[in-house]
């Protein structure tokens, strides 16, 4: 996120784009409903009917994965009626010319065909963002898991920038992270192309700092390979082992039964988690770790706040934190790790690391902080890009409409469009064995709409097979009309629902990311 | 009354308020379809009208000019009274008789129920035909708001309603230009508003409908007056969903006055908007408490609030408000056309103007009354009212509603005005008078009060909502017999707690009937304690039917009457009552010719 | 900022302009009991209890101090006869329509009631009479919802209203018989609640209580761990009660992030730390089937594999995913790991997923 998730509050406008913010952020969510209860407009981009598009003032259910076109009309617009915000453009941004020049073909008219939503929806649209005082953009995984994600986001952040939307309190380009730590994640450098604080693993420089700090003589130059390129490679021999620490990509990942086999061609297999998990019992070993009750650390929360995690219990049995375990294997490979806590881990972190500069566990005991935090003076970022971008200006990337990979046809006539429910979290590891969630949301449904249900003769609570190009899975069936015809939805909480054995792997050329929202299927009633 | 609607040579008035109950919707008809099939159109005007206020006698009809006043009339007197007035010799049957020289009375204001009083704000009430704004022109409607825009600044206006003297007649009596004045120089500028709170609650008082039913102009002209004066272009009035004939005759008058340019946009050319707007309450009688009503417009459940500042700073929606009642509002056109100095000639120092009291109870006269403040109770209940019921004794008058007090006959005397009424433990409240006689017992009154209270408090806080019910259930228990010395010191201890912990004026008052009748009438609440009786021989648990044995004569009405099976006797024998089966509904006593039942 | 000087119990203290009573007494440190009151809602000054006696412009009145402005020159007495006998008086009056289950109440020790009653040495209740009889709603497996324990102070209607903006409850009926409730008196689960228990973090009495939680522990044997939650990317502070090395339940405290709110996933969410189906032990796959394993056996076995694997077809021939899941450090020594010592930049985790 450029800013916090305490300034969504005090938005004149929200455009919500691709999440379900009430059921994957419930807390964020609040956030959301508090603006619009203070008087903020919000406009919900997204084809089925959210608890959060049920507040908004303008809910544009557009055709699924044309996200780039429409957002691309608004920025039409606003260039045409001369609403754009000149100063911004001209003094933090570069290559406007050509933005401008590329964009004026998505015209209202053309990005009605193509998305659905009706150009004079488009044009009022348009205006408010653009009229707003603050206006803050959210997102999730139905803008980017998309084959033109990267797209998408660009196209997010075009218009932002457009309107002069970032760089202040109440705005921004906010994209809510799924997960407790990804950010942290991310951040730290567990990406085959960046060291940590995204320095790059291709910079000579960079790398010679990190090989003096860890005493090796060189580091790997050339980036490695994204999840997905790491399971093709199994597939073809070139990996022969995998160390999986805290995932579950068997059920997690687009095209999962590609993963399995590609996992199972394994020479060896080390899987270190809390659970037995699907992924566990592919492997060769595996290592109990302890949960985050067992253990200090820090997590990086989507708003790029570091906070303390605190260890209130022992691990369970013989089970040890992963960084013990890490440090273990490390020592028996014959390179010493010798650290006697997280602390020290996070100090070495900070010497490496300009954006965690300023972090330490002492510090964070009194408080978070919200990188960048450069020195152990600076109270931490809430706004990103107040004076200038990273880069020094902001950069128009051309942000093409590209469909979706995979679309309904008269074999698989229906779109599946997978994601998350309120009461689960992820493959259900954790959510299916609280005593208390899986007891209250115990099953998946596939929601269907009325219409489609009387074309296939679908009652509420009958039992279909979902069949795509790559797989299958079954289903009771919940027929609501909060999914737009031609659409059917569920989550990927449950093993006995492995839905991602039917999801489409077509990626994102640049992020990998695949497109889990949109691939077709047709059903069979049992 | 003035300024007869100049064409007709007669105009008979049908009391089409309350009186509809008893039947006068029947009567309006059948004169209009006489008065027609005779060819009378033209010459005699057939006029519903409001409440004439002595709804003892009702269904009333007048006959104007010669304020021939006729009582109880049924549609089969129609054609009497249609040929009265060719005859011009009234209906003798249906004439007022006095009750002291037993004699016919033709013309009301020679009824000492109406010469006895003075009506400001009931004047047209009863003469002109609530749904016709032209009978309110007529009689000089309008013209008070027309004085006001043409001339006046809204300054001017708060100094006159200041200089009046009027008080709140909702109950508290806040003066009423202090009001306006708070309105008036609130800080937010942005929007204000004028709420007419018309959810008049208490048992037995209707006032306000009877303004609303009868001459509703006179409201919304004061409410216009009130938004010119305080800045405001936007009225509500929250009327009880219970009085459908006052919404609609409200609907009716805010749609007329629309239509002749006196509310809405540029009302009279000046350049002054204001709307008017019904809301319906939906029958909690909290509402009628000013932060209540608020939170009822609003949306939310009709709850009172704490408020940290007036109404007048932050009321509706967090706006400048200014909250008054019906009959505050209809004593502004009044104000405005006969001047302040005029008016505060009227009543007390303290009290100027007239008040309207429901009168009810065991009063000879029930009804609508108009008098000026400072009256005695005296005057109130037996020169205007008639006096008691049945020749029987008066015992106390309830003033004030749930939230009033009962005053005893020490202090008949005593001048109707709010700060006298405070002092006596009673409140002027928003006009009810309840009669009571020998036969009323004080305890099982309190009861009734507290029962009401309890019902309607709103539940939000813990005194009302916890210390009525304890109170209510203290009271039943000393009605029933079962009370204790210690129920005395807790009924005290609560009431003490609540009055001063309450958060609303509802709760704060809601211990008044106890501490009052305590006050007043400890001795029948030790009667029961401690003698197991009921001095008025109301709370049927503590009699005791008898039957004397020198009187009865052994008929056996009394057996065959009792629906307990509780009289046994033989034939020509004296009956005897087993206790053990008597369920003291005192039917054997009503069916004894021989006074043998005897009630202890 | 304009000030304003006034006197509790007879001690002078200056506060900000527009400071409620309850402020300034607090700044003082003397102690104003208080059951609607809660500093994140929005005051309503409806329970009455914490009646403070004031003396102002020569007018004495008991006054609630929760909403009550300080005046300059305002006299309060907080612990005044007419101040005790009213807090005495709404206990008994809360007590004599409340179950007196302490024994085997859940919110036995944190229950504001009790403390009060308590400390005003009110033994029970005051007065007899009707109870409410109200079934306990214990159809969902998260809060149990006991109406007769229910003292009204509507800070579960404010937190559902005014936090978590759903506004699924709300005060119902009058007099007596006021009760909270759903639309159409349905039970939570049948309602649009989504079971976020902002609610039950509120309520001052056992009324709304955390089943797993409020059963497994009394409230005083529970050590309180503030930490983060597990779930999103949102980031909310959570307290892990922790009762003999045992997580017995989540409740929220004044997150960063979150203020006093959480979801159904973060409070109810944290059974499966105790799970059966835990791994405790490490486990190596023999002949398809996984026996348990030593440390010292596992961790050479996995370093053996790596390094034979990498001596023979290179370091690109490993690859490592790392986890959303897991802490910064652990990320850190993670990637540190896979570059420094398996001498690969194969590293990911689900960051797209």
């Amino acid at each position: 996120m450029t800013n916090s998730i305490d300034e969504i509050a005090g938005a004149d406008f929200i455009l919500a784009i691709g999440t379900n913010t009430t059921e994957t952020h419930p807390v964020i969510a609040l956030q959301v409903k508090k603006a619009v209860r203070q008087g903020a407009k919000l406009a919900v981009i997204d084809p089925r009917v959210t608890k959060l598009a049920e507040l908004a003032d303008y809910h544009l259910q557009l055709n699924p994965g044309t996200d780039c076109a429409l957002l691309n009309g608004l920025a039409n617009v606003i260039i045409a009626e001369e609403l754009w915000d000149k100063d911004f453009v001209a003094h933090r941004t570069e290559d406007f010319a050509s933005f401008r020049q590329w964009v004026s073909g998505y015209t209202p008219q053309y990005v009605e065909r193509v998305t659905g939503i009706p150009a004079d929806v488009i044009y009022k649209l348009a205006r408010e963002y653009a009229g707003a005082e603050n206006a803050a953009i959210l997102y999730t995984m139905g803008l980017t898991q998309h084959i033109s994600g990267t797209a998408n986001v660009h196209a997010v952040a075009n218009l932002a920038m457009l309107c002069g939307q970032v760089g202040k309190k109440h705005s921004g380009v906010n994209p809510l992270r799924g997960q407790n730590n990804v950010q942290g994640a991310c951040d730290m450098g567990a990406l085959p192309d960046v060291l940590t604080g995204y320095q790059k693993v291709t910079s000579d420089e960079v790398r010679a700092k990190f090989a003096r700090a860890w005493k090796v003589d060189t580091l790997p130059a050339s980036a490695g390979l994204t999840v997905g390129e790491m399971m093709a490679g199994t597939q073809k021999g070139c990996i022969k082992a995998m160390y999986i620490v805290g995932e579950n990509p068997v059920l997690s990942d687009a095209n999962a039964g590609d993963v399995k086999e590609a996992l199972q061609k394994l020479d060896f297999l080390v899987v270190q988690d809390i659970f037995l998990t699907e992924t566990a019992r592919l492997a060769d070993v595996v290592l109990p770790a302890a949960s985050f009750a067992e253990k200090e650390g820090t997590f990086t929360n989507t708003e790029r706040r570091v906070q303390k995690v605190r260890k209130a219990i022992a691990p369970m049995g013989r089970a040890r934190a992963d960084w013990e375990i890490i440090c273990l294997l490390a020592g028996a490979m014959g390179y010493t790790m010798n650290y006697q806590s997280p602390a020290e881990i996070m100090d070495e972190i900070a010497s490496l690391t300009p954006s965690y500069g300023g972090i330490s566990h002492a510090r964070l005991e009194k408080g978070s902080l919200q990188w960048p935090c450069p020195n152990k003076d600076h109270p931490g970022t809430p706004v990103l890009h107040k004076e200038k971008f990273v880069r020094g200006r902001g950069k128009f990337h051309r942000a093409e409409y590209i469909p979706p990979q995979e679309l309904p046809d008269q074999e698989y006539p229906l779109l599946l469009c997978t994601g998350r429910r309120l009461y689960h979290y992820h493959t259900g590891t954790m959510t299916l064995r609280t005593g208390a969630l899986e007891k209250y949301y115990p099953g998946e449904y596939l929601d269907v709409n009325p219409i489609d249900a009387r074309k296939w003769k679908l009652t509420p609570g009958c039992r279909v097979r979902v069949i795509s190009r790559r797989g299958e899975v079954e289903l009771v069936v919940r027929i609501t009309d909060t999914i737009p015809p031609g659409m059917v939805f569920t989550s990927f909480h449950f093993p006995e629902v492995p839905i991602n054995n039917l999801t489409n792997p077509a990626q994102d050329p640049i992020a990998k990311i695949p497109e889990l929202k949109v691939c077709s299927v047709r059903l069979e009633l049992l | 009354m003035k300024n007869l609607a100049g064409k007709y040579k007669k105009i008979i008035c049908v009391c089409s308020g309350g009186c509809t109950s008893s039947g006068s919707g029947k009567v309006l008809a059948g004169l209009q379809a006489a008065a027609a099939e005779k060819g009378l159109a033209g010459k005699v005007l057939v006029r519903p009208v409001g409440c004439h206020g002595f709804c003892q006698q009702g269904p009333i009809v007048t006959v104007e000019p010669e304020k021939i006043f006729y009582t109880r009339v049924t549609e089969a007197d129609v054609p009497d009274i249609l040929e009265a007035l060719e005859t011009n010799r009234p209906v003798e049957r249906l004439l007022y008789v006095d009750p002291t020289s037993g004699k016919p009375v033709v013309t009301y204001d020679q009824i000492p129920f109406y010469s006895r009083q003075q009506k400001l704000v009931l004047e047209k009430c009863g003469c002109i035909n609530p749904e016709n704004i032209e009978d309110y022109l007529d009689q000089g409607g309008y013209k008070a708001l027309k004085k006001v825009l043409s001339t006046m600044t809204p300054q001017e206006v708060v100094d006159e309603v200041k200089n009046s003297g009027l008080r709140g007649r909702g109950g508290a009596g806040f003066p009423t230009g202090i009001k306006w004045q708070g309105a008036l120089s609130a800080k937010i500028k942005d929007k204000r508003y004028v709420i007419c709170n018309a959810d008049e609650g208490d048992p037995g008082a209707f006032m306000d409908r009877s303004v609303l039913e009868g001459d509703p102009h006179s409201v919304l002209e004061g409410m216009a007056i009130c938004g010119f004066a305080t800045g405001s272009h936007e009225g509500y009035i929250y009327v009880r969903a219970e009085y459908p004939l006052a919404i609609k005759r409200l609907k009716i008058a805010i749609a007329q006055a629309e239509e002749y340019g006196l509310l809405g946009d540029n009302i009279l050319n000046s350049g002054f908007n204001f709307h008017i707007k019904i809301k319906a309450g939906a029958g909690a009688f909290v509402c009628g408490e000013g932060t209540a009503l608020m939170a009822s417009i609003e949306g939310s459940r009709g709850m009172p609030r704490f408020k940290t500042a007036r109404s007048t700073e932050k009321g509706l929606w967090g706006k400048p408000t200014t909250l008054n009642n019906v009959e505050t509002f209809a004593n502004i056109p009044v104000i405005i056309n006969k001047g302040s100095r005029w008016y505060s000639s009227i009543g007390t120092e303290k009290s100027t103007g007239t008040k309207i009291f429901s009168l009810t109870g065991k009063v000879v006269n029930t009804g609508l009354v108009e008098v000026p403040m400072g009256v005695t109770l005296r005057r109130i209940i037996f020169d205007i009212g008639g006096g008691i019921q049945n020749n029987k004794k008066f015992k106390a008058v309830q003033a004030g509603g749930p939230s009033g007090g009962c005053i005893p006959a020490d202090y008949l005397d005593l001048p109707v005005d709010y700060d006298s009424l405070d002092e006596v433990g009673a409140m002027m409240g928003s006009g009810g008078l309840v009669v009571l006689d020998e036969t009323t017992c004080m305890v099982d009154l309190a009861r009734f009060f507290l029962k009401f209270t309890q019902q309607e408090s709103c539940g939000k806080c813990t005194p009302c909502r916890e210390g009525t019910k304890r109170m209510l259930e203290i009271l039943t228990r000393i009605c029933e017999g079962k009370g204790t010395p210690k129920d005395i010191d807790d009924l005290e201890r609560l009431s003490r707690v609540i009055s001063s912990t309450s958060l609303c004026g509802l709760g704060k008052s809601a211990p008044n009937p106890v501490l009052s009748t305590l006050k007043y009438f400890r001795s029948e609440y030790e009667a029961h304690i401690n003698d197991k009786r009921c001095p008025a021989g109301v709370c049927s648990n503590l009699l005791v039917y008898t039957i004397d044995a020198a009187k009865c004569t052994g008929c056996g009405a009394c057996a065959r009457a009792c629906p307990a099976g509780a009289i046994s006797g033989e034939k020509k024998q004296p009956h005897a009552i087993d206790a053990g089966l008597c369920i003291k509904c005192g039917s054997c006593l009503q069916k004894c010719k021989f006074g043998a039942v005897v009630k202890k | 900022m304009s000030t304003i000087t006034l006197t509790i119990n007879g001690q002078q203290v200056t506060v900000p302009a527009g400071s409620t009573i309850l402020k300034a007494a607090e700044k003082l440190g003397v102690f104003i009991p208080t059951l609607c009151h809660h500093p994140q809602l929005t005051a309503v000054a409806s329970c009455r209890i914490c009646v403070v006696e004031v003396t102002f412009k020569g007018r004495k009145k008991l006054v609630p101090a929760c909403m009550t402005g300080a005046q300059d020159g305002m006299e309060v007495e907080t612990e005044s006869a007419a101040v005790v006998e009213s807090r005495r008086t709404i206990l008994e009056l809360l007590l004599a329509n409340h179950p007196q289950d302490c024994l085997t109440c859940g919110q036995n020790g944190d229950c504001r009631l009790q403390d009060y009653a308590f400390r005003y040495n009110v033994p029970g209740a005051g007065f007899s009479g009707e109870r409410h009889a109200y079934k306990i709603e214990d159809d969902n497996p998260f809060i149990i919802r006991d109406m007769n324990k229910c003292i009204l102070c509507g800070r579960c209607v404010r937190m559902c209203a005014e936090i978590q903006g759903d506004g699924v409850i709300d005060f119902a009926h009058r007099g007596f018989n006021t009760k909270i409730s759903t639309a159409m008196d349905l039970p939570l689960s049948k309602s649009e609640c989504v079971f976020c228990g902002n609610c039950a973090a509120v309520c001052p009495v056992g009324a709304l209580q955390e089943k797993g939680l409020r059963s497994s522990a009394r409230t005083w044997e529970v050590k309180k761990v503030k930490t983060i939650c597990p779930y999103c990317g949102t980031g909310c502070s959570i307290e892990l009660n922790v009762k003999d090395g045992r997580v017995v339940g989540v409740t929220s405290c004044d997150g960063e992030v979150n203020g006093p709110a959480l979801c159904v996933k973060g409070r109810f969410g944290y059974g499966f730390i105790h799970h059966p189906d835990r791994l405790t032990t490490p486990l190596i796959k023999k002949n398809g089937r996984f026996v348990e394993a030593s440390w010292e056996e596992t961790i050479s076995l996995v370093a053996e594999k790596l390094t034979g694997i990498k001596n023979d077809h290179g370091p690109d021939a490993l690859a490592v995913l790392s986890s959303a899941r897991c802490t910064n450090e652990e990320n850190y020594l993670l990637q540190k790991f896979t570059r420094a010592v398996l001498g690969t930049n194969n590293i990911d985790h689900c960051a797209r997923l």
